[in-house]
């Protein structure tokens, strides 16, 4: 089964070298593809001696990649065999540079760190989005294209939460990455996206410091340590380390995913925007918890119960971005009075988003009255004051002065780039082009006529 | 009702027995309760000959290739046990080399499937997405029921396998239920039943 010689046909594919050896699988790429795309071609490693897990890794592989829309993310599944005679996956065959690349340059600056985990989380986010939770990320599990966006493969250990797992009962030892999986992972919750940010943490705490925050467990007794011990902050190890990257791994690698980010696409946000992550008591840390709390944690990590995973999110991006934005002609009271009106019944329909309050300026070059640096703070002043009856906490709250001589592109980058689901704005020049092109719902709002 | 069964009988339409069809046609049955028993006293009157002898003619199992249908467990089918979890399911599933089991009895719908050890791991299925279904493994469909459902939806349920692609999709559709809980209770029958049909539980 495993020893195939270039030239071999299976089902009229035609191998060509092998590009990969696997514990549970061969990778072969394809000649004289006949559709547009480059193909691979990958066997599961059956027969004696080798695991019956790998036949199962390849059912569920070939039922969620199936099951996925096309999209650059994950490989595109063109065809398949038949698991009891000639199981084999036929894929698009992704070129690109893979994530261990990066790792082995590691430590990196913190806005290359924050560039190739932008792209990651947001690979993330398209199959959270279509309820597949990935499971087993890792640096050679992750590649990126020419284009920069990164594809996401291999989801031989993945689960879609809306098909039956076909791993649940396959094994008995954690499976997965041992340095990357989430702590609820090693107790066997195997639905829960947030795992996957949890991975994503790991992966980008190796890309800053050039270590792995649990090391290279070769046990389970020692795998489970990160169910009560937190890592070596990120500044303890390299302490040029931004306050703000900390905060955001230290973040992913919460030991209960309910503390984590609830969203790759939250996640996403704020690696593009590192001015605005909220920094708070774990990016000022320096070394690991105390003795008393580490006792407190093993003492509870011995019955370690995995906090239950939020519903799949076929309709609803978790922890949503609203933009909210406010154009320099529309700044009289009533009107901002509206636009908080309908900023607050948005979010009182989902208590959990985030509100991007932005407005879009001129290039600085075109600037006659005024230094770039006054007329930032200006606007931020604006939006500011805009904001505060809203009441919402701080966190919860961002502000945005967007550089464009034309606002509707730039308003309509931003809600591409950063998973936007949705913007309010006034009735001004661009409300027309932002709503006909946006990637999302827009809500155009009027000042309350005048009587 | 009964008479469209039969026209899809005549037509090739794969028809098992329930325990309520094998109680209105005089057959001892079990476990019934009083709402049920009231429900087939209504009936048992209203059957022509022709209807008692189509359901008297009528299979407990059939079994077309590799693929099994039942009415209640594939274990014990003349005593109606209900496949209500796990435990049921392993006991259905040893009890026939088919690897694609449909059986109802049971109001909601579940997919039950076999691998690595012990008993048969259980799956909600979610309306409308496909699932493969290789044949290198069991698979027990609990279809649900049209009508009389227990998981607070009022919609009926069904299941389409597409054998040519190996995979199944089970579905829940909307009907008139109001129309039918007032047929109910313009019959006499018992509330209970009526209200089970507004509200899906």
């Amino acid at each position: 089964m495993l020893a195939h010689e270039p030239g071999t046909e299976i089902d009229g594919f035609r191998l060509g070298e092998r590009v990969h050896m696997g514990s549970m699988a061969v990778i072969y790429r394809l000649e004289g593809s006949r559709g547009p795309l480059p193909l691979v071609m990958k066997i599961p490693r059956l027969g004696a001696g080798e695991r019956s897990a790998n036949v199962v890794s390849y059912e569920q592989c070939r039922m969620v990649l199936g099951a996925l829309a096309q999209s650059v993310h994950h490989p595109t599944l063109v065809a398949y065999g038949d698991v009891e005679t000639t199981p084999y996956l036929v894929m698009e065959h992704i070129a690109g540079t893979r994530l261990d690349r990066w790792i082995e340059r590691a430590p990196l600056e913190a806005q290359e760190t924050a560039r190739v985990g932008h792209a990651l989380a947001l690979a993330l986010h398209e199959i959270h989005r279509q309820d597949v939770v990935h499971l087993d990320l890792k640096a050679t599990n992750v590649l990126y294209r020419a284009s920069g966006e990164a594809t996401l493969i291999d989801f031989g250990l993945s689960c879609h939460r809306h098909l039956p797992d076909l791993l649940a009962a396959e094994f008995h030892t954690p499976v997965g990455n041992w340095v990357t999986m989430a702590p609820e992972q090693i107790v066997g919750e195997r639905s829960d996206p947030r795992s996957d940010l949890f991975a994503i943490g790991a992966l980008l705490y190796e890309l800053a410091t050039g270590k792995r925050p649990f090391g290279t467990p070769d046990s389970v007794a020692q795998l489970k340590q990160r169910l009560y011990r937190d890592p070596v902050p990120p500044r303890a190890i390299v302490p040029a380390t931004a306050p703000w990257l900390q905060e955001v791994i230290l973040h992913c690698l919460e030991i209960d995913p309910v503390e984590r980010y609830q969203s790759a696409a939250q996640l996403a946000f704020d690696l593009a925007n590192p001015g605005q992550v909220a920094l708070g008591e774990r990016s000022e840390r320096s070394s690991r918890s105390g003795l008393l709390a580490l006792a407190r944690r093993w003492y509870q990590a011995r019955e370690f119960v995995a906090s239950a995973p939020p519903p799949p999110a076929t309709d609803v991006t978790p922890l949503p971005v609203i933009v909210v934005a406010i154009s320099a002609e529309e700044t009289g009271e009533p009107f901002f009075e509206a636009l908080r009106r309908a900023t607050r019944r948005r979010i009182d329909v989902d208590g959990r988003c985030r509100v991007a309050c932005m407005t879009v300026v001129p290039p600085a070059t075109a600037l006659t009255d005024d230094t770039p640096t006054g007329r930032h703070i200006k606007q931020l002043v604006m939006l500011r004051r805009w904001a505060k009856p809203l009441g919402l906490p701080e966190e919860r709250l961002t502000y945005h002065v967007l550089e464009s001589a034309e606002p509707a592109v730039a308003l309509l980058d931003y809600a591409a780039v950063n998973e936007v689901e949705e913007i309010l704005m006034g009735w001004g020049a661009d409300a027309s082009q932002v709503s006909s092109r946006a990637p999302c719902s827009v809500t155009i709002v009027r000042p309350p006529p005048v009587s | 009702m009964l008479e469209l069964i039969e026209s899809h009988a005549k037509r090739g339409a794969i028809v098992v027995l329930g325990n309520h069809d094998a109680a209105a046609i005089g057959r001892p049955v079990h476990g019934m309760n009083s709402q049920a028993m009231a429900a087939i006293a209504w009936t048992r009157p209203r059957l022509a000959k022709s209807h008692i002898r189509f359901l008297d003619g009528l299979p407990m199992t059939v079994r077309e290739d590799n693929r099994l249908f039942v009415h209640a467990s594939a274990a014990t089918p003349e005593r109606w046990t209900y496949v209500t979890g796990r435990r049921q399911a392993a006991q259905c599933m040893e009890a026939t080399d088919a690897t694609m089991i449909f059986c109802g009895h049971v109001h909601e719908q579940r997919l039950y499937y076999t691998g690595g050890t012990g008993y048969p791991m259980a799956f909600r299925p979610v309306p409308g997405t496909p699932i493969p279904t290789g044949r290198q493994r069991q698979w027990l469909a609990i279809v649900g029921s049209a009508g009389q459902p227990r998981d607070r939806n009022t919609a009926a349920c069904y299941a389409l396998a597409d054998l040519s692609r190996s995979r199944i999709t089970f579905f829940r559709v909307p009907y008139d239920h109001g129309s039918a809980a007032q047929k109910i209770r313009a019959a006499g029958l018992p509330e209970r039943l009526a209200r089970r049909l507004e509200r899906g539980s």
